[in-house]
């Protein structure tokens, strides 16, 4: 009896590793999988002409680009960080550094509620804000619908690494006659910076390859945008268009754009680990 | 391990006690509390504190954990303020005005304080010294240059790190941050300035070192230390005030305190007996 169970537990402790060996062997896996994936589909189409020249007319076989895709999702990126972030942060700044405890967690729980909400709304949430009011698609209501979707993110980054500067270096601020927002501005927040900086970068990273907002809001093109009220082109929806068209030659620029666009935010991740990596000590300590 | 400032320590401070008068019958005091109360939400921690602290003097503050000396020392730059649901009754005289009662950040610039567990702000050490200058508006490079030498000076540092100014305050060792707060506290010049047990996580060594500098730095600031080391208390302070269970037992010249105590409650704690 003594010798079966032991056996029996000796066999689920071998099924067991091996089970969940192999799970995290996929899990790493598949990341390599699809980035070796899209360099062998789309790697005939990485070409200059690919960074450099317009998509070629629809039925002309030719070597066009993604130009202004690529332009088109740097200028909706940059909008949504310049509305997500100073929001986001300045919302953690209040949550960490002001209001009550009970107050902050009733906050955070809304956020996180945020956090939830499918990106096909609040690309719906972007057209009926902006797209109905301008009267038409625009680069600006991209920048909208993705700066609203980095907000929840930037909100608890923001509070966790303020949250984590030790106390005592508010205190040693304001025994010095500093008041609250000096305090915060000179000790606290160069004291998270690293923090932030690459919680930030996380969270770019997270809506550069959204789609589903900028259906509704910057649309697409097939030319150069004419201006931040116009519509524009953008990696992940010139993926979506060239993905579901018929030509074999528009599936390979889509499978070239999705690596260019994988590449993206594999760079700007592994750089906000490397930010935190050498932050400042005392944000470690 | 010797440093110049050697010889002031050959005086005894228990003597210089001697010659001076108790502060309530004596000079005007530099500080005073009256009847002082203070509250976390409903708990009372202090009860009715009153005495004066003497100008150009060390007083101490000793007594076991919880008996309120530290919550006294806080209350003395208004730090408890920023705790949630602290709230104080009574008087805190500083030369003659009450401080509860003036604008906050002009009291912690008069008042500077020293905490338990040094807190360098993750600059360097120049800037760390420069920081109370500049957030009250000193900006003039010369000024601030000369002050942190000055500052540094004080607190017995200037030789170990004038190298070194531009390096993070980080990397020093816990004696040589906890020299650096200090001198970050005098850069102000303050009036008062409050340690709340400065020594107690440093070594032998580097509580001489803090021993000394306070020691030295008696003539230009009124000293306030809270300690859980009677033998610092007694090497060092000119006048002793004895807390239990947040009521001060009793107060006056350290000799008196630790070798003629007048409350069988302080004979008790200060012969070891409890505490």
């Amino acid at each position: 009896m003594e010798m079966k169970i032991s056996q029996s537990r000796k066999v689920v402790n071998a099924v067991m590793l091996t089970v969940s060996g192999l799970c995290t062997l996929l899990a790493v896996a598949v990341l390599f999988y699809i980035l070796g994936y899209l360099l062998v589909h789309g790697g005939k189409s990485l070409s200059l002409n690919f960074f450099t020249k317009l998509p070629s007319p629809f039925g002309s076989t030719g070597d066009g680009g993604m130009a202004n895709a690529i332009i088109g999702s740097g200028k909706v990126l940059l909008l949504a960080t310049l509305i997500g972030v100073p929001i986001g942060f300045l919302a953690g700044v209040y949550l960490a550094e002001y209001s009550s405890r009970s107050f902050a967690s009733v906050v955070r729980y809304v956020v996180d509620l945020l956090n939830g909400v499918p990106s096909i709304v609040i690309g719906i949430v972007g057209y009926a804000l902006v797209v109905r009011a301008m009267g038409h698609y625009s680069t600006l209501a991209g920048g909208v619908a993705l700066g609203i979707m980095m907000i929840p993110i930037a909100v608890r980054t923001s509070e966790e690494f303020l949250r984590a500067v030790p106390n005592s270096l508010r205190e040693g601020a304001m025994a010095l006659g500093a008041t609250k927002a000096t305090t915060i501005f000179t000790v606290i927040i160069p004291a998270a910076i690293s923090g932030l900086t690459s919680g930030m970068m996380l969270n770019l990273a997270r809506v550069a390859g959204e789609t589903a907002p900028l259906l509704f809001t910057a649309l697409g093109s097939m030319y150069w945008s004419r201006g931040w009220d116009h519509p524009t082109a953008t990696l992940p929806v010139m993926i979506y268009n060239y993905a579901i068209s018929p030509e074999p030659d528009l599936h390979q620029q889509a499978w070239a754009a999705g690596f260019v666009l994988l590449t993206l935010v594999l760079v700007i991740n592994v750089t906000a680990r490397l930010i935190v990596a050498r932050g400042p000590a005392s944000s470690r300590r | 391990m010797a440093t110049p400032q050697q010889p002031a320590l050959k005086e005894s401070p228990i003597d210089i006690a001697d010659q001076i008068d108790v502060p309530k019958t004596g000079a005007m005091p530099k500080l005073s509390a009256k009847h002082l109360d203070f509250f976390y939400g409903s708990f009372q921690a202090l009860h009715g504190i009153s005495l004066d602290i003497a100008p150009n003097k060390i007083t101490a503050f000793i007594g076991p954990s919880g008996c309120g000396k530290s919550t006294f020392l806080r209350t003395m730059n208004r730090m408890y303020e920023i705790v949630r649901g602290t709230r104080v009754e009574g008087e805190l005289i500083l030369d003659g005005s009450n401080l509860l009662s003036m604008d906050v950040t002009y009291v912690r610039r008069r008042i500077g304080m020293v905490f338990q567990k040094s807190n360098p702000f993750p600059k360097s050490i120049y800037d760390n010294v420069a920081y109370g200058l500049r957030v009250n508006g000193v900006r003039r490079k010369s000024v601030v240059d000369e002050a942190v030498e000055r500052s540094l000076t004080h607190a017995a540092l200037w030789n170990e790190v004038k190298d070194k100014l531009n390096k993070p305050a980080t990397a020093l060792s816990g004696g040589q941050q906890q020299r650096l707060c200090i001198a970050r506290a005098l850069a102000v010049e303050p009036e008062v300035l409050l340690l709340d047990e400065p020594c107690s996580a440093l070594d032998p060594i580097a509580t001489l070192k803090i021993e000394e500098l306070l020691f030295q730095i008696r003539n230009l600031t009124t000293i306030v230390i809270v300690t859980h080391n009677m033998q610092q208390a007694a090497r060092l302070a000119d006048f002793t005030g004895f807390f239990l269970l947040g009521k001060l037992i009793e107060f006056n010249k350290t000799k008196t305190i630790f070798q003629n105590p007048g409350k069988k409650e302080t004979e008790d704690y200060v012969t070891g007996r409890f505490g």
